[in-house]
C-alpha cells in the first residue's frame, strides 16, 4: 500500500489532529437529543426549494409557541427516498415535497402517518386525495413547461417551441436542457408529460428523437434552469447557452418579480403544450418525535396566510379556495389551459419501469 | 486483557515459538485458545456491523413478494444501462491506472535517483492529495475544470462533463501511490547491479530491463493494483465530477438506493463488486507474497545523487512540471476559489446555520469530523490490534481466513454498508439509529484493514526468542505481549492509528447515509453544499474544503521537520 514513511507521517497527521479535536471532544455531550418528547421545536423535512417568507414562518411561531426548523435535503426524489429510508427514525416531524408523481412511493412505505389538517374541507376538490386514510396534505400546484428565452429566439429569427413534436425538430437542435427523470421532479414530470402524451408504446421513441436532437440532462432544477438555461437570471450570469428548460409556468413571473428594475414583460415565456399538472402534498412523519407540533405545523400550511405567501416564495399555486393569486401570475404566467396529466395509478404502476427505461436510453 | 483467563490454561512455559509447538501438544492447544479469545472481539465486531447490516440490505433487496428473487439477479446483471456500469467502472479504473503510471514511474525514478533542493518538502506536496478526501479533490478539480473553473475562464474549456475530469482527479490522487511503492524500493535497489550489467557489455536499455525491471516489477504491479482497486471502488470523485452520465459501480449503487430507490439493483451491484474486488485482492496478495522475494537492498541516501547531463535536468524538470500541474494547481486553484468573495465571505458564510443545508453552520463539521474520527481510530487500533496480535504467529486456514475476512470491508460499497447501518441496527438491543456512534462504528470498519495491514508485518517481525526468554524467565503471557512486543510496535501502532485517523476522516460513501442533518462530517458537509446552485454555496464548499487540505497539508510538513530532526540525531 503505502510505504512506512507515508504512514508515519499519517501518524503525526493524527496525533496533531487529535490535539486539536481533544478539547471539541470532552466539550461535547452529544447532541443527539432532539425533537423527542415535548419539544417546542417542529421540523420540517423538504427539499431545496422550499421557501416560506420569513414573517409568515414567525407569525406560526408566534401563534403555536414551537420553533421551527427547516432542513433542505436535496432534490425532491432524493428528499423523498431518503424520508423513506429513515421513516422509523425521521429527520424531522413533518415532510413536505412529495408530489403527485412520486406519492404512491412514500404511501406504499409507509412514510406518513394519518392526520386530517384543519381546513381540508376548503381544498379545491380537484386535488382531493386519500380522502378515507389522510396521510397527505395537498400543499400546492404548479405546472411542469418548457420556458423558452425569449431574446434568444428573436435573435435567431426563430419561432420558439410550443408542443413536444417541436422540441424534437432539427430547428431546435442542441437547445433543451432537462433533468434527470430519476432525482428530480420537475424531470420525472416532464418524462410522465411525455408518456402522457405519447401513450405507453410511444415515449421512448419520442425520447429518442430528443436525444439525436441534442436534449442535455442535468441532475437537478437548480443546475438546470440557474446555469444551464440562458434565459434566467443566475443564466445569465453564468453565461449559460441552452434556450430552452424543463421547468414550471410560474417561472416567467419569477424572473420579472426577482429582477431589479421590473421588465415590461417577462424575459422568457413558456411553451403551453409540453405541461404537465404537479400536486405537491404534506404529511406528518410516521414515528415524528413531535407530533403534536408536527400537526400544527400541518393546520397552518393549509391557513390563508400559508397559502397566500406560497405563491410569490415557491412560485406555485395556491390549492385551497378563495386563496389570493397576485396579478403578476395571470400577467406573465397563467396556468396551462390543458396539461397533460396521468391518473394516480398509472403513475404509480408504471412510473419505476418507466424511469428505468428512460434512463438507459437518454442516459446511458 | 482478554488473553488474560483462557491463557492461563497455558501453564508455565506460555507460548513458544511455532516451531516448537508440536513438541508441546498442550501447551499448542493453550495457544490456540489464547489466540481463539484475541479474535473474539475483532470477530463479534465483524458480524455486528459489518456481515449483519450487508446482509440485511441485500436480502432486503434481493428478498420480495413473499419469497427470493435470486431470478433478478441475472435480470439486473444482464440490463444495458447496468452493463454500461460495469463497463465503465472497468475501463475508467484501467485508464485511469495507466495513466497514473505514465505520470508517476518518471516521478518514481526521479524520487529514488535523484538529489535535489526541496526534495523533502516536495516529496511531502505529492502526498497532501493521498490523505485528503475523495470529496475535496472532486471540489478541487471542479474549481480547474468545471463551470467558472480557471480552465474556463482563460480558454473556455470545460472538462467536467467529461471523463478527463475524473481520470485526471484519479492521477491526482493515486500519484503518491506509484512515487512512494514504486519509489520507495527503487531507491533502496543497489545501482551498482546494473553497473555490473553494463561493465560486462550489456547495453543502457537491456541491463536496465534484465536487472532493474525483473526487481520492480512485483512493486509496480502491486501499486498498478492498488490503483486499480481505488480507482474501481472511487465514489466521491466520480460523484462530484462524473454528472448524471458517468458512474462507477460504487456511485451506481448510491443512485440505486438513494435517487431511484431500486433496492434489489443495487443488492445485486453490491454483490458483483464484492466478486470483483475480491479478484482484485485476491490478484494482489498473490503479487506482494511474490514482492517479498529476497532483493539486496542498500540504503536509499546511497543510491540517490545530483542529475547529470541535460537528459537528466530535462527529465527532472518534466516531474516537476507534471507534479505543479497535476497536483499543486488544482490545490491552489481550490484555495484562490474559497478567498474569491470580499472580506473572505465564503468563510463567513459557514458560521451561518441560515442555508437549511444542515440543521447547523457548516463550520460545526469540523469539529464533528475530528470527534468521530478520533473515535473511529480508538476502535478501529483497539479492534485491528486485537486481530493483528492473533494473528501474529502464520497458522493454519482458519487463521488466513479470518485475515482474509479482516480485509473485506474494503471490498464491499461502502454505500451498503451505510444503508445497512441504517436499516438493521434500529432494534434492541441494538438500537443505534439515533446514536451519534453509527458514524465511527462504520468509520472504523474501513479503518480496520489498514491498521492490520500496519501491526501484522512489525509484529511478525518480533524475535520469538525474546518472547520465550522471557516466558523462561516466569512471565505470564501478557505480561510477555506488554514487555516484548508492546515497545517494538509501540511505532507501528502510531502508524497505523494514524492510517485509521485519515481514512475516517475521509471517509465518505457510509458517512454521507448515517451522519445526521444536524452532525454533518466535513466531506458530508462538501458534498451537500455542491449539490446546491449558487455562488455562495459553491465557495463555501471550497471553503470547508481548504480548511480540510490545509490541516491535513500543515501536519505533514511539520512531520517532514519532525523526521529530518531525528534522523539527525542517529
Amino acid at each position: 500500500m503505502i510505504t512506512n514513511t507515508g504512514s508515519r507521517r499519517l501518524a503525526v497527521t493524527a496525533v496533531g489532529l487529535g490535539l486539536i479535536a481533544l478539547p471539541a471532544l470532552s466539550a461535547c455531550s452529544s447532541s443527539e437529543a432532539s425533537g423527542s418528547g415535548e419539544s417546542k421545536t417542529v421540523t420540517l423535512v423538504s427539499h431545496d426549494s422550499f421557501v416560506v417568507s420569513k414573517s409568515v414562518l414567525k407569525d406560526f411561531e408566534k401563534q403555536s409557541g414551537y420553533k421551527v426548523r427547516v432542513l433542505k435535503d436535496g432534490d425532491a426524489g432524493q428528499a423523498v427516498n431518503k424520508a423513506i429510508l429513515t421513516k422509523d427514525n425521521p429527520q424531522g416531524d413533518v415532510f413536505f415535497g412529495v408530489d403527485n408523481t412520486l406519492l404512491s412511493r412514500a404511501l406504499d412505505n409507509g412514510l406518513f402517518q394519518p392526520y386530517e389538517a384543519k381546513g381540508a374541507d376548503l381544498v379545491l376538490p380537484e386535488y382531493r386525495i386519500d380522502q378515507d386514510k389522510h396521510r397527505v396534505t395537498p400543499i400546492d400546484s404548479g405546472d411542469i413547461c418548457v420556458n423558452y428565452d425569449k431574446a434568444y429566439f428573436s435573435e435567431h429569427k426563430l419561432k420558439p417551441p410550443q408542443s413536444f413534436d417541436d422540441l424534437a425538430e432539427p430547428a431546435y437542435k442542441n437547445l433543451l436542457v432537462t433533468e434527470n427523470a430519476a432525482t428530480s421532479s420537475p424531470g420525472l414530470g416532464f418524462l410522465l408529460g411525455s408518456a402522457a402524451h405519447y401513450g405507453d408504446k410511444g415515449w421512448e421513441d419520442y425520447w429518442k428523437k430528443l436525444k439525436a436532437n441534442g436534449v442535455k440532462v442535468v441532475d437537478g432544477w437548480e443546475q438546470a434552469y440557474n446555469e444551464e438555461f440562458s434565459g434566467s437570471a443566475g443564466g445569465k450570469k453564468a453565461k449559460a447557452d441552452r434556450p430552452l428548460v424543463v421547468s414550471y409556468a410560474s417561472s416567467p413571473p419569477a424572473e420579472v418579480i426577482y429582477a431589479d428594475p421590473k421588465p415590461s414583460t417577462a424575459p422568457t415565456g413558456v411553451a403551453t403544450g409540453t405541461c404537465f399538472r404537479q400536486v405537491e402534498y404534506a404529511g406528518l412523519l410516521s414515528h415524528a418525535g413531535n407530533a403534536k407540533g408536527g400537526k400544527a405545523l400541518l393546520d397552518f400550511m393549509l391557513s390563508k396566510e400559508f397559502q397566500d405567501d406560497m405563491p410569490l416564495s415557491m412560485f406555485v399555486y395556491p390549492v385551497r379556495e378563495a386563496a389570493q393569486v397576485p396579478p403578476e401570475f395571470t400577467r406573465y404566467g397563467p396556468p396551462a389551459k390543458d396539461p397533460e396529466t396521468l391518473a394516480p395509478a398509472k403513475i404509480a404502476a408504471d412510473r419505476d419501469q418507466w424511469v428505468k427505461s428512460w434512463t438507459s436510453l437518454v442516459l446511458k | 486483557m482478554k488473553a488474560g483467563g483462557p491463557e492461563r490454561t497455558a501453564g508455565p512455559g506460555g507460548p513458544g515459538g511455532r516451531d516448537r509447538a508440536g513438541r508441546a501438544p498442550r501447551r499448542a492447544r493453550g495457544q490456540d485458545a489464547a489466540r481463539f479469545a484475541l479474535m473474539a472481539l475483532p470477530v463479534a465486531f465483524f458480524a455486528v456491523f459489518f456481515a449483519y447490516p450487508v446482509a440485511a440490505i441485500v436480502s432486503r433487496g434481493l428478498h420480495g413478494d413473499g419469497g427470493w428473487q435470486l431470478g433478478r439477479i441475472w435480470d439486473v446483471a444482464t440490463r444495458s444501462d447496468i452493463r454500461h456500469v460495469l463497463w465503465f467502472t472497468t475501463w475508467q479504473a484501467l485508464a485511469s491506472t495507466a495513466l497514473t503510471l505514465l505520470v508517476a514511474l518518471p516521478g518514481a525514478y526521479v524520487f529514488a535517483r535523484f538529489d535535489f533542493r526541496g526534495k523533502q518538502v516536495l516529496r511531502a506536496v505529492v502526498t497532501v492529495p493521498f490523505v485528503l478526501p475523495t470529496v475535496v479533490v472532486g471540489t478541487a478539480f471542479l474549481a480547474l475544470v468545471g463551470r467558472g473553473g480557471l480552465l474556463d475562464e482563460l480558454w473556455g474549456v470545460r472538462l467536467d462533463t467529461t471523463v478527463w475530469a475524473i481520470l485526471l482527479a484519479h492521477v491526482f490522487f493515486n500519484y503518491a501511490v506509484v512515487v512512494r511503492t514504486v519509489g520507495g524500493l527503487w531507491s533502496q535497489l543497489d545501482p551498482r547491479q546494473e553497473e555490473a550489467a553494463r561493465m560486462l557489455g550489456a547495453s543502457r536499455l537491456a541491463a536496465w530491463r534484465r536487472v532493474t525491471l525483473p526487481a520492480l516489477g512485483p512493486a509496480v504491479a502491486a501499486a498498478a493494483l492498488m490503483v486499480f482497486l481505488f480507482t474501481f471502488t472511487s465514489f466521491g470523485v466520480v460523484q462530484i465530477l462524473g454528472g448524471p452520465t458517468f458512474s462507477t459501480l460504487e456511485v451506481e449503487i448510491y443512485r440505486q438506493t438513494s435517487e431511484i430507490f431500486d433496492l434489489t439493483t443495487a443488492a445485486v451491484l453490491t454483490i458483483v463488486q464484492f466478486v470483483a474486488v475480491g479478484a482484485i485482492l485476491a490478484v494482489h496478495a498473490a503479487t506482494v507474497r511474490r514482492r517479498e522475494t529476497a532483493l539486496r537492498l542498500v540504503a536509499p541516501d546511497t543510491t540517490a545523487r545530483r542529475p547529470r547531463g541535460a537528459g537528466q535536468w530535462a527529465l527532472l524538470g518534466g516531474v516537476l512540471v507534471s507534479i505543479a500541474v497535476l497536483l499543486v494547481l488544482p490545490l491552489a486553484v481550490l484555495v484562490q476559489r474559497s478567498f474569491d468573495a470580499p472580506g473572505l465571505g465564503y468563510y463567513r458564510a459557514l458560521a451561518d446555520d441560515d442555508g437549511g443545508v444542515f440543521l447547523v453552520a457548516p463550520i460545526e463539521a469540523v469539529g464533528n469530523s475530528l470527534e468521530y474520527a478520533l473515535a473511529a481510530t480508538a476502535i478501529a487500533v483497539l479492534i485491528g490490534g486485537l486481530a493483528a496480535a492473533a494473528l501474529t504467529r502464520r497458522a493454519g486456514r482458519l487463521m488466513r481466513g479470518f485475515d482474509a475476512l479482516l480485509m473485506l470491508p474494503l471490498g464491499v460499497s461502502a454505500v451498503t454498508v451505510g444503508f445497512g447501518f441504517l436499516i438493521a441496527l434500529d432494534e434492541p438491543p441494538l438500537d443505534l439509529r439515533a446514536s451519534w456512534i453509527l458514524v465511527p462504528l462504520a468509520q472504523a470498519l474501513v479503518g480496520v484493514p489498514f491498521v492490520v495491514r500496519t501491526m501484522l508485518p512489525v509484529l511478525r517481525a518480533v524475535d520469538g526468542r525474546l518472547r520465550e526468554a522471557a516466558a523462561v524467565l516466569g512471565a505470564s503471557p501478557w505480561r510477555v505481549w506488554r514487555e516484548v512486543d508492546l515497545p517494538m510496535v509501540r511505532r507501528a501502532l502510531l502508524i497505523a492509528a494514524g492510517f485509521a485517523f485519515a481514512v475516517s476522516l475521509g471517509e465518505f460513501g457510509a458517512t454521507v447515509f448515517i451522519a445526521r442533518p444536524d452532525n454533518p462530517t466535513l466531506p458530508v458537509a462538501v458534498a451537500r453544499l455542491l449539490g446546491r446552485a449558487g455562488d455562495l454555496n459553491y465557495g463555501q464548499a471550497m471553503a470547508l474544503s481548504t480548511i480540510l487540505m490545509v490541516v491535513c497539508a500543515v501536519a505533514l510538513l511539520l512531520l517532514e521537520r519532525v523526521r529530518t530532526d531525528r534522523t539527525g540525531e542517529f
